[in-house]
């Protein structure tokens, strides 16, 4: 059958398919275009500059820095002392903005499953949100003092909530700004923060997976040898999104005398190579392998600079993200079988009226608030600056066990129209294999 | 955002986890093996929980179901959060002893949120059973059978009830009989029935798998008189109110029910991996895939219980802040019952025939874990709530 008689098929054989298609632009009538996205430096007062910012051109990244002694970092957020679940003001504001935006990822996710890469008009989109005032310290024009790992955390969540792959494309590069912000030298700051404030902010992203079977973060193939004042790098990492378009990398790699570190690599050293290569799902993230091959790192571009990171501790915001993510999505696929389960008829009478299928929503529910909960404590501890170590790996587990379930039973409640690629449940369950396997990327 | 428990909640914690420690493990396998035999160690607990719920703005015990009054729009911590929190830490101890604490009975529960201020006066110093169960009707409480006559200023109260927990132990308890059997929900009101009333036999006491330190009783009601002022809630019979009325008191204590089962399931991790000392290593960091079988599973247990555990705590923030919590009670219950019954059978397996002998109170717990999961709405009862909320369907729908 060639494609165009598919195309036309499509609203007679899969009826539900074209009524899911106009439920969905009516929430888009409803909300998005009805009202205007705002940007986020125009919801709060807000006297920054976007003045004197420039950029670092040069293919290796070597970081002078002014003199600086030491890096901004943002403080803890001050604990409260009550058991509390509410969103801020703020915070709400954000989240109804960026549920806004997410039904423009979810209509767009069907067409970019097959590009690979998100379309331009919405990257400029989401660009205009200007979500990196809310991770940038006052003094780099940003808005922040304190550390906003909730608010991160529910904007991941949020965008998730839109399609999996597209969130985890457009919060790597913030990602990336949070680990230079949370980790970065004074140098590295100074040089790599200023261009996340840009109209068209730099493109990077974080790179600690390797393919190797029970792959850990802890056990690393890629090498860091010491030579003089540079490092040289040499290893494979695969599963690294926005391969292609970011400019410079943070790669973990384990170091001879300080543990695994992550290196701040340009995409134009010598010795690097980047190539697509595709996944399960993800595929709006554009996931890439990136061979290093004797690859020179300048000293001053290891993370945090010569001391380094606590490198348990940033794989630790990385599980967060992911966290996020699964929640996100479990969320979709809840909000989805519902109202098909509601509206699919078989022996007379909607299939929602069945223990068995109603249990199974029940089950996604539970399961799913599971996951919230775990994540919410663990991003709540480290906003506040505890130990939270114990508490992102017990979440961890929870969502990508619990999630996995979840992705599975989304398709299964469908029938046959799970399988389907007209409906998101079978992108979500592709989507969702990653979140065990997963460290890149994300990191809130 | 904060999802820690306040410090507030310290002391009412550190009472309570004492308490299990000094007061409830040290006779846990005592009561269990002789089984109807009453804990004469509860009655010093009971006179210094009486004086801090006189001292507290929030119950200890299973009395707490009043709403909080006062809205300013601020977050409330309160006595419903104390309450999950000061169960969890007995139960932590025994869920059969702190079944059996004087005065705490759901049926105090039941008087607590409904009752009118003469019979708060009246009752508020009795310790309350709740009679629900018939032969002939579990979870489909809409169908019982016993039934009260109006005749002058009494209730007549004809039929049996079964499964009562502290049934013999109490001094009154809460009855529920229909009005008329035609009319359906509407028409079942709750009773408060004083022990010794004519006509009200205890007839038999339960042998049970587990918690067998709380008694569970079978009381036969034939042509009872009970006085008309002791009707719970209004008399009249309203068909569009229906079961609003008596049912509300489960959303106040599911939350309750799942601190119960978090106890429990904290007491049985925690003891199982101090009999797994030297054989594990938990560094909460190596891929689970990575670590032994025994270690994964440990982790998974940790998991679920901390993921019930907070969303025990979610309902009860939410019943503290005014917030309607019918959904996020069921949910927790259903959650929290189901893993501890699961990770309370895991742990003895764990700990094989040490495990399964008298010598551990692992066993013991798995046994007691079971019944966590039928009480107060059983996993299916549970899951039928939250499917009716979430699908927005009758239960003429969704059967």
């Amino acid at each position: 059958m060639k494609q165009a008689e598919i195309k036309s098929k499509k609203s007679t054989e899969y009826p539900l398919a074209t009524y899911f298609g106009y439920y969905n632009q009516l929430l888009d009538t409803k909300m998005g275009k009805a009202l205007n996205l705002r940007k986020i430096s125009e919801m709060f007062v807000y006297q920054g500059t976007k003045n004197g910012i420039k950029l670092a051109t040069a293919a290796s990244r070597v970081f002078k820095g002014n003199g600086k002694e030491n890096p901004e970092r943002l403080s803890n957020k001050s604990k409260s002392d009550l058991f509390d679940l509410n969103y801020n003001d703020e915070q709400i504001m954000i989240q109804e903005t960026l549920q806004q935006f997410a039904i423009k990822m979810r209509n767009a996710a069907e067409k970019i499953d097959d590009k690979f890469e998100i379309d331009k008009a919405l990257w400029q989109e989401f660009n205009e949100l200007q979500l990196a005032y809310m991770q940038i310290p006052e003094s780099f024009g940003g808005m922040m003092k304190e550390k906003s790992t909730v608010t991160q955390m529910m904007m991941v969540e949020t965008l998730a909530h839109g399609d999996l792959g597209q969130a985890l494309a457009f919060f790597t590069p913030h990602s990336v700004l949070n680990a230079i912000v949370k980790w970065g030298s004074t140098a590295q700051q100074q040089d790599l923060i200023p261009a996340f404030l840009l109209e068209n902010p730099e493109i990077a992203t974080i790179a600690i997976n390797e393919p190797s079977v029970l792959f850990s973060p802890y056990e690393l193939n890629t090498k860091a040898v010491k030579r003089g004042n540079e490092f040289s790098l040499t290893g494979l990492k695969n599963m690294v999104p926005l391969g292609t378009s970011a400019a410079y990398f943070l790669i973990a790699a384990q170091t001879e005398d300080n543990g695994i570190q992550i290196f701040i690599v340009d995409k134009n050293s010598k010795g690097l190579s980047v190539s697509i290569e595709r996944g399960m799902g993800l595929n709006a993230a554009g996931l890439c392998a990136v061979e290093l091959k004797d690859v020179i790192v300048d000293g001053s571009a290891v993370l945090g600079g010569s001391e380094g990171i606590n490198y348990p501790e940033f794989v630790n915001y990385c599980k967060l993200g992911w966290c996020a993510l699964a929640v996100g999505c479990c969320q979709a696929i809840l909000d989805y079988v519902i109202p098909y389960a509601n509206d699919r008829y078989a022996f007379g009478e909607p299939i929602s009226n069945r223990q068995a299928v109603a249990f199974m929503i029940a089950d996604i529910k539970i399961e799913l608030e599971s996951m919230r909960m775990l994540t919410q404590r663990a991003t709540a501890k480290a906003e506040q600056g505890l130990d939270f170590a114990r508490e992102v790996y017990l979440a961890h587990i929870m969502c990508s066990e619990k999630g996995m379930q979840i992705g599975s039973n989304g398709v299964q409640l469908l029938g046959g129209h799970g399988f389907i690629r007209d409906f998101p449940v079978e992108r979500w369950y592709r989507d969702l294999r990653a979140v065990a396997i997963a460290a890149n990327g994300l990191h809130l | 955002m904060n999802l820690e428990v306040p410090s507030k909640f310290k002391n009412i914690q550190n009472f309570a986890l004492m308490a299990a420690k000094t007061i409830f493990r040290p006779v846990s396998r005592k009561y269990d093996v002789e089984e109807h035999t009453y804990p004469i160690e509860l009655d010093l607990l009971a006179a210094g929980l009486n004086g801090m719920n006189e001292g507290s703005d929030g119950s200890v015990g299973g009395a707490a179901t009043k709403k909080e009054k006062i809205d300013d729009g601020s977050v409330k911590n309160g006595g419903n959060m104390a309450n999950c929190i000061n169960i969890q830490a007995m139960c932590y101890g025994d869920v059969g002893l702190l079944l059996s604490i004087p005065g705490q009975g759901l049926g105090n529960a039941a008087i607590s949120a409904v009752a009118n201020p003469a019979q708060l006066e009246k009752f508020s110093k009795s310790w309350a059973a709740m009679a629900i169960t018939e032969p002939n009707c579990g979870s489909d409480s809409s169908a019982i059978t016993t039934s009260a006559r109006k005749e002058g200023d009494f209730y007549v109260l004809n039929g049996e009830k079964i499964y009562i927990t502290a049934g013999e132990r109490c001094n009154v308890v809460v009855v529920w009989a229909t009005l008329d059997k035609e009319i359906g929900k509407a028409a079942i009101k709750s009773f408060v029935v004083e022990k010794g009333t004519p006509g009200m036999e205890l007839v038999r006491l339960e042998k049970k798998m587990g918690i067998r330190a709380s008694d569970t009783a079978a009381i036969v009601f034939t042509e009872c008189k009970v006085p008309a002022e002791n009707l719970l809630g209004s008399p009249e019979i309203d068909v569009k109110k229906g079961f609003g009325g008596v049912m509300e008191t489960f959303d106040n204590t599911r939350p309750f029910v799942a601190s119960m089962a978090n106890g429990l399931a904290e007491a049985a991790i925690e003891r199982t991996k101090e009999l797994l000392e030297g054989k594990i290593n938990l560094d909460y960091k190596t891929p689970i895939n990575n670590v032994k079988s025994v270690e994964a599973e440990i982790y998974r247990m940790e998991a679920e219980y901390e993921a019930a555990r907070l969303l025990t705590l979610k309902a009860a923030w939410m019943a503290d802040n005014r917030k309607p919590n019918s959904l996020e009670a069921s949910v927790c219950k259903a959650k929290a019952a189901r893993i501890t019954n699961q990770l309370s059978l895991k742990c003895v397996e764990l700990a094989s025939s040490l495990g399964y002998s008298y010598n551990e109170l692992l066993e013991k717990w798995s046994r007691d874990s079971k019944i966590l999961d039928i009480f107060e709405g059983t996993q299916q009862i549970q899951q039928l709530i939250i499917a009716r909320r979430l699908l927005q369907k009758s239960s003429a729908e969704l059967k």
